[in-house]
């Protein structure tokens, strides 16, 4: 693997609520190298949007966030807001889950796609008219000529997806953060979009961080997926070991949730669920977050919070009873 | 990539600018409304009025000292009044004063209140309470009280009258302006542009005014008329516009002594302030009709 691109260590974040401190995120670290898709899993609440959003600092004042996060050696955290706003849009760059409202209503969409190129490489306008135009085509956008010209309302979801992703990469970022990129669009179009970055990255080398809770869509793209649970990794790995031998039974849970076509119990039989619901993020105990869910819970779950360690090469899982078949 | 689309979604209309058809829409909706257009009609009648008003036969301040208190006529469409003024000439150099003085007065109040709304809504902060107590306090006093006692330590004139009118309608503008704000800059578009690395100028200006500019664009029309009404009543007591320079106030004031002989001394100028008062409210909800989207259609 060649130099992180990305590097985040030890990233914790809190925020301080009327009912005292949450711990959003609990020590996560991750690399990511040039070209590379890293997902991140987790169900609602586990705190992989809010790792995202710390990345690029859009966290609101109100949390803490300690650790660190490096872009080509370069730390963001803590970086002086003017220098902070250069940094987003032109290197590390996000798209959001909402199409349909994260899109100006006021304006065109060849207006939107151009003013970032004009903020941050200083392109005149009909440079940047002109960028526009290439920007809808390498997002597959239909007529882009034409699409230029019109406003956010006339688009379909999907539509408005490609331009939110042709205004992300408008600056050739080195990051692309895509917070659930395709969990409001159907799935046809879902396809198209992941179509579209993974023609980004084998085009431009654009590095993805990928936040999903579908893991249909990792196995479509990413190349590393970090699988979290209540604020903290649970398990770090290839996507082919994600699915050919996964360790943490939080993933188990997971994969076992999947509905699979065409497999032995298609039709016949429910999906298998995760008993309990997600802990309480107020409090950061010592044990294990997902002993009280867990089928192979012991003593030392309770007791000791588990380190995340190698299973084998390249794959990390946070667990006291690992692997496929319960020990 | 593209054969992911369905057909629709290439979209096989006729290429025309968005601009261009966004506009003919509004104006097709605008000119369904009957009573918006009856509004328009009616407001146009008075700019045209007040443009044309030195083409007159007669100047504002002749006197026909052979015609005094004469009731409507031929020769005088409005009659004349106890200097033997016509009624109608000094009527639509009234309607000069008034729409002067009218968007003058919302024109600045727009201009110095809206920047402020801005302010409280997108900072909040220390400085939104701030801002906002100074509001109450202003809103607590009616407008035309507010107005009056503006007027009478400014002195009386026309620039005055304005000053006095404009520093009245702050508040209720500020308001307006913070709670669209407070609105929009929750809009998931506003985090998109901060994750894009736009700054706070760009954001309020590119953002969220043109976001807000259509309820205040309504908010304009109602304002015009308020200070139409308020330029008026300052006039009526002496603390606008001055005589002989003809304003429906004074022309109201001065009729006062007459209205048993001459009734249409005050009822002309009266129906002028009614009249000009019904066109921009009229106007005003034909506007809001079309350019708010949560308003039934």
């Amino acid at each position: 693997m060649t130099a992180p691109l990305l590097q985040v260590s030890g990233l914790s974040v809190s925020f301080d609520t009327e009912d005292g401190p949450v711990q959003a995120v609990d020590d996560v670290s991750f690399e990511l190298a040039p070209g590379e898709i890293l997902a991140i899993v987790g169900e609602s609440g586990c705190g992989k949007s809010v790792t995202a959003m710390s990345i690029p600092g859009l966290l609101p004042r109100t949390a803490k966030v300690t650790g660190s996060v490096q872009l080509g050696g370069v730390e963001l955290l803590g970086m002086a807001p003017r220098r902070l706003r250069q940094v987003r849009g032109r290197d590390v760059s996000m798209v959001f889950q909402e199409p349909m409202t994260s899109l100006n209503p006021s304006f065109t969409v060849g207006r939107q796609i151009a003013e970032v190129l004009q903020r941050h490489e200083g392109a005149s306008r009909s440079a940047a008219r002109g960028r526009a135009v290439e920007l809808l085509k390498l997002v597959g956008m239909p007529a882009p000529e034409r699409r230029l010209g019109e406003y956010p309302h006339q688009l379909s979801g999907g539509m408005r997806q490609r331009v939110m992703i042709a205004i992300a990469v408008a600056c050739s970022p080195q990051v692309l953060i895509a917070d659930e990129p395709t969990t409001a669009l159907d799935v046809t179009v879902q396809a198209g979009i992941l179509d579209v970055m993974r023609g980004l990255r084998d085009r431009l080398g654009t590095a993805m961080v990928l936040i999903t809770h579908d893991l249909g869509v990792v196995a479509d793209i990413a190349d590393r997926v970090v699988v979290m649970y209540a604020g903290r990794r649970v398990e770090q790995v290839g996507v082919d070991g994600l699915f050919a031998d996964p360790q943490h039974p939080y993933t188990l849970g997971l994969l076992g949730a999947m509905p699979r076509a065409g497999g032995r119990a298609a039709g016949t039989t429910r999906l298998a669920e995760i008993p309990g619901v997600v802990p309480s993020l107020r409090d950061s105990p010592d044990r294990c977050t997902f002993a009280d869910r867990c089928a192979r819970v012991s003593g030392t779950c309770r007791e000791s919070r588990p380190a995340l360690t190698s299973a084998r090469p390249g794959h990390l899982a946070a667990c006291f009873h690992p692997g496929r078949v319960p020990a | 990539m593209t054969s992911v689309l369905p057909e629709a979604e290439r979209g096989l209309a006729v290429p025309r600018r968005a601009g261009a058809v966004r506009r003919s829409r509004l104006r097709r909706r605008f000119l369904h409304r009957p009573f918006a257009v009856a509004g328009a009609v009616l407001l146009l009648t008075f700019v045209v009025l007040a443009v044309i008003a030195p083409l007159l036969p007669y100047g504002p301040s002749n006197s026909d000292f052979n015609a005094l208190m004469q009731p409507p006529s031929g020769a005088h469409l409005l009659g004349t009044d106890d200097l033997g003024r016509d009624v109608l000439v000094r009527i639509a150099y009234g309607a000069r004063v008034s729409l002067e003085a009218g968007v003058l007065a919302t024109a600045l109040a727009m201009l110095v209140a809206v920047p402020i709304g801005l302010i409280a809504g997108y900072y909040r902060g220390f400085i939104d309470p701030i801002i906002m107590r100074i509001t109450d306090v202003l809103l607590a006093f009616p407008f035309l009280i507010l107005a009056v006692g503006l007027a009478a330590i400014l002195g009386a004139s026309l620039r005055n009258v304005v000053l006095a009118l404009g520093l009245s309608q702050l508040p209720g503008i500020i308001r307006i302006t913070r709670g669209e704000v407070l609105g929009l800059r929750e809009q998931d578009y506003i985090a998109g542009a901060v994750a894009d690395g736009a700054g706070d100028l760009t954001i309020l200006g590119r953002y969220i005014l043109p976001n807000a500019l259509s309820p205040l664009i309504v908010q304009a029309t109602v304002a015009i008329p308020t200070a139409i009404i308020g330029e008026a009543v300052l006039s009526f007591l002496g603390l606008g516009v001055q005589p002989p320079t003809p304003s429906w106030g004074t022309m109201l004031a001065s009729a006062q002594g007459f209205l048993v002989q001459a009734p249409y001394l005050a009822i002309f100028p009266g129906l002028a302030i009614v009249l000009a008062t019904l066109a921009f409210n009229l106007l005003g909800d034909g506007l809001r009709d079309i350019l708010d989207p949560k308003a039934v259609r």
